[in-house]
């Protein structure tokens, strides 16, 4: 089975890009890893089609964590997800967690092979200390 | 059918406002957000009224479907998942020909779709506070409704200058968003009252 895969989410795309490249420096390269943010003017924001293409090239048949930012990063996360086909909807988690810790710790998990769930929780954890 | 000319004008008359309110709701949300909801909406709006000749020889529920997936698309932020899940969800219980209750019982629902999209309710200084009293004026049905909608939405955008903010970027100022007129209320009343003035007028 293939490992989940992340999806970062950030309003800069700057953000998105560093804690992509920290996930792929630390966790290594296992883990299908895609990042978005900014908006399409190349400002602050999220775009639900920037969302829909990172989801896509993260795609794994075990599921795709999201890890985002601020409120409108999870908003528009969410509307992403129920525009999914309904065979990868239920395949695809926005998880409650800071951004960066959140996405090495999600990528950890999943490199071992972890469940959607078990990465989910493993990134949800940072919050519960 | 809706009319296709009455469609049409509806509309581009939401487009043309939104558009040409910009300025404003960029103002607005500089006092209180991250002062891109003007532009957001303006893209969006862009992007339906380039559509529109499609838009409008569509059933009006496809034509609402359609201008929400373009707004979910175009628009970003949250306002535009927000705006997007609004007109999707009204779209999708519309009869092709609905009558004053089916415009009422689909409005309901949508305002519903918000509150859970937004994780949001009545009070927290947002959209949801001239969305929800425009339906429950639309509800009440009567005499010269039209004119009472746009009145009520008119004056529940004034209404949330005195309330602090509980969601979105503007809950991060607390008491400093006390005075400010909410930029997705007011972006919502212009919405409403001019579907009030073309449909009513």
């Amino acid at each position: 089975m293939a490992n989940v895969g992340i999806v970062i989410v950030s309003h800069s795309s700057k953000v998105a890009e560093g804690a992509a490249d920290m996930v792929r420096q630390m966790v290594g390269t296992t883990v299908p890893v895609a990042h978005t943010g900014g908006n399409p003017d190349g400002g602050l924001g999220t775009a639900v089609d920037g969302i829909l293409t990172a989801i896509d090239r993260a795609w794994s048949d075990a599921g795709v964590a999201i890890l985002v930012d601020l409120g409108g990063a999870e908003t528009n996360s969410e509307m992403a997800i129920e525009m999914l086909p309904a065979a990868r909807q239920a395949r695809v988690v926005v998880c409650n967690a800071p951004v960066v810790e959140g996405a090495v710790m999600a990528a950890t998990e999943s490199s071992g092979g972890a469940t959607l769930d078990a990465v989910k929780r493993a990134a949800e954890e940072l919050m519960a200390n | 059918m809706m009319d296709q000319v009455v469609q049409r004008k509806l509309i581009q008359a939401v487009a043309e406002t939104m558009i040409a309110h910009a300025g404003e709701l960029t103002s607005l949300d500089q006092a209180i957000g991250d002062g891109d909801h003007g532009l957001n909406m303006k893209r969006g709006f862009e992007g339906v009224l380039a559509d529109i000749d499609s838009l409008a020889s569509q059933s009006l529920p496809d034509a609402l479907k359609a201008i929400g997936t373009q707004l979910v698309m175009k628009v970003g932020g949250a306002s535009g998942p927000l705006y997007g899940t609004l007109l999707m969800t009204l779209g999708k219980g519309m009869p092709a020909d609905p009558t004053l209750d089916d415009i009422g019982r689909c409005f309901g629902a949508a305002v519903d779709a918000v509150k859970a999209r937004g994780k949001s309710d009545i009070g927290q200084k947002t959209m949801l506070d001239v969305l929800a009293p425009a339906h429950a004026e639309l509800a009440k049905g009567g005499a010269n409704l039209a004119a009472r909608i746009s009145t009520a939405a008119f004056c529940a955008a004034e209404a949330t200058k005195p309330m602090k903010a509980l969601r979105g970027r503007a809950s991060f100022l607390g008491e400093r968003s006390i005075g400010h007129m909410d930029p997705g209320a007011q972006s919502s009343a212009l919405m409403i009252t001019t579907v009030c003035r073309v449909l009513g007028g």
